[in-house]
């Protein structure tokens, strides 16, 4: 994948701005730089705090611990350990995704001590009966999506962000487009608006308060899904960021699973 | 008859205490686990005498888990206990786990009270063999005692190479007479009789290679020593379990599609009287988000052969099993999953559900059912044929 960037940012050097970029030409540009930006990482873990919240306004969460490697050749490998509610404890996913082609997805079962290799076609099923998708928590490849650029506007707190349409590539996803928001100084994703074939806007995905890491790499300590159509939401809380912790694949087995706590 | 146990209940709980205090001394203490309820009411009398038709049982299993130096040492130590109304035999208690971990690179060395799972399907665990099971939990066969062990693992790409040495066999328990789910005569754990003269001390061990390469996830493994199901035997009015040598080839096979999962367990065993196989495989087609809805609805189908024809002392002979997986993917994790087995050389039928739901925060709600029909006399399931149940438990998770 780096290397059809490197092309790529070849081929768009040469020709320079000479000849007049398409909406979608530019539209991939910012989201190849944004991808740009946040490469080299390594690898990072974080904590993470999700709550439900239903119509009433009923709240439950989960606790869950991640782990995750970039992949240099191939998409990332993730690991996310559960720790609550207590009956999931010790829960573990594996998952290597790779761009286009389906992620492979392992799960532990700690009561069976069971790895179960489990289908990834349900992308647009609700991850933990959340709000979140489990493509919308995977690791955005650029070429899960084709992109078409709309315009410049302004995103809050004196922000201005590139707005750009983005169609799913993927099989089986939930969604016929995103309208996505990418802050035009530091190339962080601010709100993504998806929408279904039957229900027009279905959900909206906005970060808040960015943190940059290592000099270099910006999280956001807090993702906010709303669902437009059942009034439900998801909030996840990130903290204790960590970059270049020294994992290697050897992290990421799925016979290791089980001592991972 | 009562003092084998006592004794052995002894040992359990006085490693148990100098366990805990040994590891109460290093600051953090990771516990967790549950304490169950559990209601079990039978639909009809039972088949044989004495049989109770249902009762109260309450288990608890704490876990305790503790690791440092970056996770590469660990320690893990799950007692396991339940008092049940209906059968003194079924209040039992044991130790699931206590054992140590350290990990250098790629190996893992674990030494202790140990568990572990090998498999794929769903209808049985053919190939799962390292751990006795404690059939007084469930007839599932997916509850298991803890074995003693020495366990180097080599982690290689994603999967690996695991070498099992285990030098005290776990003696398999069994209804007693008010309980259920037994042959006409009780099984007496204390007439027990081996094959080998180094009876429970026979070293048995065990070999296992598995590794995922694109869709496939498969595993080849050996085991050699005490058969961990024994051959019955009459003793006068009871039934004396006799734990045969057992040589086992077995294979694991998954190939992940997109919606399909096909699955394969295999196995080759060798004993002195005897040479078998025996495999189960099939399908799992799923369907996604079913009705416009966040659920999952998945078709299971299986087949179970065993080359002992009729002979076979599993019920699994020559038998279909249909079924469906019920994933609502609400916040309260709801499933359920249910099937019909068919026996095609007896027609026998047995129907089985499991259902879960959480309740708040830390609480789940289990219900399960068997129903027996139709059961030929010849069938070795016969003996079950009155033993329709449901069961409800509540878990409270700490």
């Amino acid at each position: 994948m780096k290397k059809h960037v490197a092309i790529f940012l070849s081929v768009l050097l040469s020709t320079g701005a000479a000849i007049a970029e398409t909406a979608q030409q530019k539209g991939l540009r910012i989201a190849t730089e944004a991808d740009v930006r946040d490469s080299g990482w390594g690898d990072t873990t974080a904590d993470m705090v999700m709550t439900l919240r239903n119509r009433a306004g009923k709240t439950s969460s989960r606790t869950i611990r991640t782990k995750t490697l970039e992949g240099r050749s191939d998409g990332d490998k993730a690991l996310s350990l559960f720790d609550t509610p207590a009956d999931v404890k010790g829960t573990a996913m594996l998952t290597f995704s790779h761009g286009l082609k389906p992620d492979d997805q392992w799960l532990y079962l700690p009561a069976l001590k069971r790895v179960k290799r489990i289908s990834s076609k349900n992308k647009s099923g609700p991850f933990m009966g959340s709000e979140f998708a489990f493509e919308d928590l995977g690791s955005q490849e650029i070429e899960k999506y084709t992109y078409k650029y709309l315009g410049d506007e302004p995103c809050g707190k004196g922000w201005k962000c590139h707005k750009i349409e983005r169609i799913p590539a993927y099989k089986y996803s939930g969604y016929t487009k995103q309208t996505a928001w990418i802050d035009t100084k530091e190339m962080r994703p601010v709100k993504v608006e998806f929408f279904d074939r039957k229900r027009g806007k279905l959900k909206t995905l906005t970060w808040k308060g960015y943190r940059q890491y290592i000099g270099r790499y910006w999280r956001a300590s807090e993702m906010f899904m709303q669902n437009h159509q059942t009034g439900k939401s998801t909030r996840l809380q990130w903290k204790d960021y960590k970059f270049k912790t020294g994992l290697s694949s050897r992290d990421f087995n799925k016979n290791s699973l089980a001592r991972l706590r | 008859m009562r003092t084998k146990r006592n004794s052995d209940m002894k040992k359990i709980i006085i490693t148990a205490i100098v366990f805990s205090t040994l590891l109460s001394r290093p600051a953090v203490a990771e516990w967790s686990g549950n304490v169950a309820v559990e209601l079990r009411g039978f639909f009809s009398q039972g088949a044989w005498p004495g049989q109770g038709d249902g009762g109260v049982s309450v288990s608890a299993q704490p876990e305790f888990r503790h690791q440092w130096n970056d996770g590469n040492f660990g320690v893990t130590f799950i007692p396991f206990a339940r008092l049940d109304s209906m059968d003194d035999e079924r209040s039992h208690a044991d130790i699931r786990e206590l054992d140590f971990l350290w990990v250098k690179g790629d190996w893992e060395f674990r030494a202790g009270i140990s568990k572990v799972f090998w498999g794929v399907t769903e209808t049985q665990h053919l190939v799962d063999i390292i751990n006795q099971t404690d059939v007084l939990e469930d007839i599932d066969h997916e509850d298991k005692l803890g074995q003693p062990m020495l366990r180097i693992t080599r982690t290689i790409g994603n999967g690996g190479i695991d070498l099992f040495l285990m030098p005290w066999f776990r003696e398999r328990s069994f209804p007693g007479v008010d309980g259920r789910f037994r042959p006409p005569l009780v099984i007496d754990k204390d007439l027990s009789l081996y094959e080998s003269d180094d009876e429970e001390h026979h070293l048995d061990w065990s070999i296992r290679w598995n590794q995922s390469i694109d869709n496939l996830d498969f595993a080849l493994s050996w085991f050699q020593g005490t058969s961990r199901e024994p051959l019955l035997l009459f003793a006068g009015d009871a039934l004396a379990p006799f734990y045969f040598q057992l040589k086992q080839a077995g294979l694991e096979l998954q190939y992940t599609g997109e919606a399909w999962l096909w699955k394969l367990e295999a196995v080759h065993r060798e004993t002195t009287a005897e040479d078998y196989n025996a495999f189960v495989g099939g399908f799992e087609y799923t369907f996604v988000g079913i009705n416009e809805s966040a659920a999952d609805l998945g078709v299971l189908l299986e087949y179970n052969y065993d080359s002992r024809d009729h002979l076979a002392l599993t019920v699994f002979e020559n038998d279909i099993f249909a079924g469906m997986r019920l994933a609502l993917n609400d916040p309260q994790s709801s499933e359920l999953l249910a099937g019909v087995m068919y026996d095609l050389d007896f027609n026998s039928k047995s129907f089985r559900l499991e259902a879960s739901r959480r309740l708040g925060e830390s609480y789940k709600l289990g219900v399960e059912a068997h129903l027996f029909w139709d059961v030929d006399p010849l069938d070795p399931m016969y003996a079950f044929r009155k033993d329709d149940f449901v069961q409800i438990t509540l878990a409270s998770y700490f």
